[in-house]
């Protein structure tokens, strides 16, 4: 299986109609995604076209949700928006909403994230690629798109993937398909400081998932997040376990590009991550090229297969 | 976003929060107006960079300190003379300095305790938090660590703010009491609503002070803002001083690059942070030193790249250059293009590595090749990194 999304996850876009949100769109739909429904207010009833699809815009969520039965929100809507747009797909009773936004306002994040406390909707991002469940066709045709990743990277197996950055998940599930490893899902999770699911929160899931083998997990300097999924792993999880944390050459004190990556003490830099992961049993790639053949070694080690 | 002492005061004051009375001077023709304004007596006279350790900081025409304790306003005119337009050096400026553009005179307040104060987001939680300790005046880095008993911590629940009880609660651990404890409530409110309402990332008041007078001010003043909350506060932005920001880190912002200078001499173009970060740690796993942090984003166009060379090449270390980009989504026929465009258009001289790799890498590589350029492909990051180490260092 998979875990958050399956290939037959029906998902609505929010800002479908925007430049960025209709490119990626129309790359989902590509990919086989059941994209059913767009949302951009004042523009019901109209239609996204692409090819042969013909997909219906509401004006809410709610609306889009019961017309189609989507469970699942892409949001691409612009930063002083898209705390909004969270929010509506909370009130909508959405599964998960994926936001894939950069540059969202802290206060608005910690608003948010407070109003969805004990609802049943889960947030993935802010400022993150989205999430993947790879398909069966070529280049993992069929599987389910969320968010901006390249799908034709991936490949269905039994490898989880979760990180805060974009360009280094893709760095990561193109080493293992390149090996001819196979992934369940690949969960970007986002850059920013206030983010909606956490590494552990994801970790969980891919440990509960009987299809997932082994994990990738990679982190940045910036908060602790890291270190407490490691402590989760080492305390929980029998399955093999590769980490990379970025940032090892970063500066103290500067931002570097995420809004969350950026070192404020002595507990939050790579160093200090990486080395709890080795404390945890966490198998760390040297480089960010190293990324699945630690995988390889952690699981050797195990004795698990992960073909 | 970062803004000055004497900045943060004024907002302060704005938001009821008090601190002691002062004015700024941009230039040495404005002490006296400055000073006119202060009452005659004991004058402190600060420098205005956007660094910490300022007290502790030496100038580089051999002045040291720079904050100073005047007895009169005469001897604060004298040494605010030693501190305009010259370069202070502290512990978070580097070897360089900054140059002092503004001194701030305040009256030099009795002090009778010194505590400290600081509002910013607990990311653990994500809310904000409270950290008061009654150990003030002291790098609290320290106080965590060495004595962890004296340092409060209240986080503030987003949907309903700073609570009544939890105020009383931070006075009595600090163990105000009387007048001092009613101003100092008022004064963590005050400074909390400041918080919330301007979008802060951090408020620091190190020290806050308790006078013999029962006043409580907050003595120093340390605040930075969301850049991505911004866009709502116009009245925040005119507070940016562009002469503390990097000329070569401005102008990569208005080609929506994020770059950062490093002391080293190997360049690195990447898309996306969370590569740029590992390919600066590669670099320098294979015995090289990164020059830089640059994240062109998503796209890699064409211009986007050429305005980075500039950027890259205006650093006098830079000995050599690594690119590397994963074209997810972009097709990296398009991007290998730019490359070359962007190399013949800046007359590139130096060693230049690059690493592509995504959708339609094939044809990228062959137009890298085809193009006649000096350059070097690379296949994985390792090998790209090893192969512009070696490079620079033959």
């Amino acid at each position: 299986m998979s875990i958050l999304i399956t290939p037959d996850t029906k998902i609505l876009i929010q800002g479908i109609t925007g430049d960025f949100g209709g490119r990626h769109a129309k790359l989902s739909l590509d990919y086989g995604t059941k994209v059913v429904a767009g949302v951009t207010p004042g523009k019901g009833g109209q239609f996204f076209e692409h090819g042969t699809h013909k997909v219906p815009i509401f004006n809410s969520v709610a609306d889009a949700a019961k017309a189609t039965g989507a469970t699942v929100s892409a949001i691409f809507v612009p930063p002083p928006f898209a705390g909004d747009a969270i929010l509506e797909c909370v009130d909508a009773g959405l599964d998960l909403a994926v936001a894939i936004t950069e540059g969202i306002p802290v206060k608005d994040m910690v608003r948010v994230k407070r109003a969805m406390q004990g609802k049943k909707t889960r947030l993935l991002g802010p400022n993150c690629p989205g999430v993947v469940t790879p398909g069966t066709g070529k280049d993992s045709f069929g599987g389910c798109r969320i968010g901006i990743a390249p799908g034709y990277i991936h490949k269905q197996g039994h490898v989880g993937v979760v990180s805060r950055s974009g360009t280094l998940t893709y760095e990561a599930v193109f080493q293992l398909t390149s090996k001819n490893i196979g992934q369940t899902t690949c969960v970007g999770i986002g850059g920013d400081p206030v983010n909606g699911t956490s590494h552990l929160d994801v970790i969980k899931l891919f440990n509960a998932d009987p299809e997932t083998h082994g994990m990738i997990l990679i982190g940045e300097i910036g908060g602790t997040a890291e270190v407490e999924a490691a402590r989760w792993i080492k305390a929980n999880c029998k399955k093999p376990v590769a980490g990379f944390i970025a940032g090892a050459t970063a500066p103290a004190g500067r931002r570097m590009g995420h809004a969350g990556a950026i070192v404020g003490g002595t507990e939050d830099t790579a160093a200090a991550k990486i080395a709890v992961f080795k404390e945890c049993g966490i198998e760390v790639a040297v480089t960010p090229s190293d990324m699945a053949d630690a995988l390889l070694r952690a699981a050797k080690a195990k004795g698990v297969t992960l073909t | 976003m970062n803004i000055h002492e004497y900045q943060a005061k004024a907002l302060f004051e704005k938001f009821g929060v008090p601190v002691p009375k002062g004015a700024a001077a941009k230039s040495a023709a404005e002490f006296d107006a400055a000073l006119a304004s202060l009452p005659e007596g004991p004058t402190m006279v600060k420098s205005q960079i956007h660094a910490g350790g300022r007290g502790k900081g030496t100038f580089t025409n051999g002045f040291k300190g720079g904050v100073k304790f005047c007895k009169t306003k005469a001897d604060a005119k004298e040494i605010a003379g030693k501190m305009i337009g010259n370069t202070l050096v502290t512990v978070q400026t580097g070897p360089a300095g900054r140059k002092v553009q503004t001194v701030y005179f305040t009256v030099a307040s009795d002090i009778k305790k010194e505590y400290y104060l600081a509002i910013l987001l607990d990311r653990a939680s994500s809310k904000p938090v409270i950290v008061a300790s009654t150990e003030g005046g002291v790098e609290i880095e320290k106080v965590a660590h060495d004595t962890p008993e004296k340092l409060f911590k209240v986080l503030v629940d987003p949907a309903y703010g700073l609570a009544d009880f939890q105020v009383r609660d931070l006075i009595t651990r600090l163990g105000f009491a009387g007048a001092e404890a009613k101003n100092a409530a008022k004064l963590i409110r005050q400074l909390y609503t400041c918080y919330w309402e301007t979008d802060a990332a951090m408020i620091e008041v190190n020290p806050l002070i308790t006078t013999p007078t029962g006043e409580v001010l907050a003595l120093d003043a340390k605040v930075s803002f969301d850049s991505n909350a911004l866009y709502r506060h116009p009245e925040i932005v005119a507070l940016r001083d562009l002469n503390e920001e990097d000329p070569k880190e401005i102008e990569a912002s208005k080609y929506s690059l994020s770059y950062i200078a490093l002391d080293g001499n190997i360049a690195c173009l990447v898309n996306g942070a969370g590569l740029a970060m590992s390919t600066m740690d590669i670099i320098q796993h294979f015995g090289g030193t990164p020059a830089n942090f640059l994240d062109v984003g998503g796209g890699a166009s064409k211009d986007q790249v050429v305005a980075a060379f500039k950027i890259i090449l205006g650093d006098p270390n830079v000995k050599g250059i690594l690119v590397n980009i994963f074209g997810g989504i972009m097709d990296c026929n398009v991007i290998a293009t730019g490359i070359v465009e962007a190399v013949k258009e800046v007359g590139l001289k130096l060693p230049l590595v690059v690493r592509l790799e995504g959708n339609n890498v094939v044809a990228g590589k062959a137009t890298l090749k085809a193009s006649g350029l000096a350059l070097v492909s690379g296949d994985t990051m390792a090998d790209a990194a090893q192969k512009i180490v070696k490079l620079v260092a033959a």
